[in-house]
């Protein structure tokens, strides 16, 4: 379980999120949405213990401001919105990083697993700069997907954090690393994503949280909180709200207010 | 951030095989050096000696109070470059990054400055106490105090900075540049030929009492590197990364610098200032077995100390009977290699 109690984060004077609190459980995928600057990625830096916060964050029960970090590391794997690789290390050898520092490292077949899932087992031995924007991403993806392989360990449901998982991905590579986060989710994993597009969001997440100003302004299923009132205020767009009879509510932009 | 690199380079050799090779060269350039020299010392007579066969008196003083000790801190300053080298680029995630990164080189020359021109002022008592140890005694502390200082400097909280360690580095190395700079401005001649001659690096004052003073400190570095591989490579994906990995990023920090700092502290203090091994060592072998830190360290330590005493063995006898100081060899073998590595990077851009 992943519970946050009344965190508040201040970068200098000003106070970038304001009060959270929300309980995420495994087996389920919350999709964290916002505009920019409404404090999504400090959220999630702050429920990673990356940045000094008060309340509480706890994490299988764990305080993640305190818990050291190896111990984290075999807990929940994270996915950043952008990595940068120094020297020439090859795809491979990054995502057997991420196997070594979870409980897989004397599994040397989920590398390879881990890169089949994200659809890159074919470009191992490349030089990880040398893959195109999306590729890197799916191939970071499958470094923290190695990392926490088996969504229930040992000491309980281990977690994925992503922050853009899918932003620099065509839309058939949206759609796979979505299905890859929902059965991870499903197999009784946790998964927190920051997302953009709201639409894919309401399609896998079990549960979406809306930030506005650092604050927590709406959370709960798709279907709750893809309303116009909760979408505008978030946006500040005016927005068309559709529903398709399988995938849930979608919606598309009007114009900007 | 600066960065090298490549089209996707298939990896050559494994590190297991490379480490093998590299124990080999290490071997022979050993074998070369023992058996090399103005003395006449030949290989057949170390074979003799190896087979039990007596060494005149005069051969064996050659042999274990000359060039043993030689060749001994031949490989462990190598080592203690190389080593360093990776390890330091490692922290800065820069192949550019070299051991005179975190001040020891500046510190240490600053310090060995203060001997030779002021080590007159000190009481005699004390001059004679330390004897020919004071110039690698005040250059080791210059290093490591620079160095702590740089580590004080740029660490706040918990945290080490270590872009801003960079850039104090660069303040730090120009103040005891100028300091430097003032003593010479003072030196007398004498002074000045001492000081120049140390600047250009030397292995030839080696004795076993130096390689005692140099080996714990170096033997310690090369122990503790290993185990900072893992979390070297982790870093290299940035440090939160590192830490969601697992790695304790400070401690691998503070361990990194001290480690970095304690080998080329010692191996500066020995054998004054040798360029280059420090950056082309690393290069060459990620190069050929790829960046891979736990494979790196222990074959840097072997390549490091073989291409030393190859160095140090081409100084001793290019210009023979005399001897060319060795940091000018690494300097003019290990700069144009360095430009070479930037052209290649450049062309790789283009």
């Amino acid at each position: 379980m992943l519970e946050l109690a009344d965190v508040c984060v201040r970068l200098g004077r000003r106070r970038v999120l304001e009060g959270i609190s929300l309980t995420v459980r495994p087996g389920e995928l919350l999709a964290i949405c916002g505009a920019n600057g409404a404090g999504k990625s400090t959220l999630l830096k702050a429920l990673l213990g990356e940045l000094p916060a008060t309340g509480s964050i706890r994490l299988g029960g764990h305080d993640v401001l305190r818990a050291k970090a190896a111990h984290l590391a075999r807990l929940r794997a994270v996915l950043p919105q952008e990595s940068e690789v120094a020297f020439g290390f090859t795809l491979g050898e990054i995502v057997s990083m991420g196997r070594e520092a979870g409980d897989f490292a004397t599994r040397p077949e989920v590398t390879d697993l881990a890169l089949a899932a994200v659809g890159l087992e074919h470009r191992q031995a490349e030089d990880i700069r040398n893959l195109s924007g999306g590729e890197r991403q799916r191939g970071h993806l499958a470094r923290a997907l190695a990392q926490v392989w088996e969504p229930v360990g040992p000491r309980g449901p281990r977690w994925l954090m992503l922050d853009e998982p899918v932003a620099s991905l065509d839309l058939g590579h949206q759609l796979q690393i979505m299905r890859l986060a929902r059965s991870y989710a499903d197999a009784g994993g946790g998964v927190v994503a920051i997302m953009h597009d709201l639409n894919l969001s309401a399609m896998f997440a079990d549960r979406m949280a809306f930030l506005i100003g650092g604050r927590l302004a709406a959370s709960g299923s798709p279907l709750d909180v893809m309303r116009t009132d909760v979408l505008e205020a978030a946006y500040r767009c005016r927005i068309a709200l559709n529903s398709a009879p399988k995938s849930g509510p979608w919606l598309l932009p009007q114009a900007c207010s | 951030m600066v960065e090298l690199s490549l089209p996707s380079v298939q990896r050559r050799l494994s590190g297991p095989t490379l480490s093998l090779a590299m124990t080999g060269l290490l071997l022979a350039a050993s074998m070369l050096s023992l058996t090399s020299g103005a003395a006449g010392l030949g290989p057949d007579d170390l074979l003799a000696a190896l087979w039990g066969e007596g060494l005149s008196p005069r051969d064996k003083v050659v042999l274990f109070d000359i060039r043993l000790p030689r060749l001994a801190l031949g490989m462990t300053v190598g080592a203690a470059l190389a080593v360093s080298g990776v390890l330091l680029q490692g922290l800065f995630r820069n192949p550019l990054a070299d051991p005179g990164i975190v001040g020891v080189s500046a510190g240490a020359g600053l310090g060995a400055v203060l001997a030779i021109v002021l080590g007159g002022l000190l009481p005699a008592a004390l001059t004679t106490a330390f004897g020919p140890a004071l110039v690698p005694l005040a250059a080791g502390l210059g290093g490591w105090g620079t160095t702590i200082l740089l580590y004080r400097i740029a660490t706040s909280g918990r945290r080490t900075d270590v872009a801003l360690m960079l850039l104090a580095g660069i303040a730090l190395a120009a103040l005891a540049g100028a300091g430097t700079g003032v003593l010479t401005y003072l030196a007398d001649d004498r002074q000045l030929r001492d000081l120049t001659f140390w600047s250009m690096g030397s292995l030839a004052g080696a004795t076993w009492t130096s390689l005692a003073a140099a080996l714990p400190l170096v033997a310690l570095a090369l122990l503790v590197a290993p185990r900072l591989a893992p979390g070297l490579n982790a870093l290299a994906l940035g440090e939160a990364q590192a830490a969601h990995m697992g790695t304790d990023v400070q401690v691998l920090k503070r361990l990194t610098i001290l480690s970095a700092a304690a080998a080329t502290g010692a191996a500066v203090a020995v054998s004054g200032g040798i360029g280059f091994i420090g950056i082309v060592v690393p290069h060459l072998l990620r190069q050929v077995q790829g960046p891979d830190h736990r494979q790196l360290v222990p074959n840097a330590a072997l390549l490091g100390a073989a291409l030393l005493v190859l160095a140090d063995l081409v100084s001793r006898s290019i210009v023979a009977p005399a001897e060319l100081p060795i940091g000018i060899l690494t300097a003019l073998i290990g700069a144009p290699v360095f430009l070479w590595m930037l052209l290649q990077r450049a062309g790789h851009r283009g």
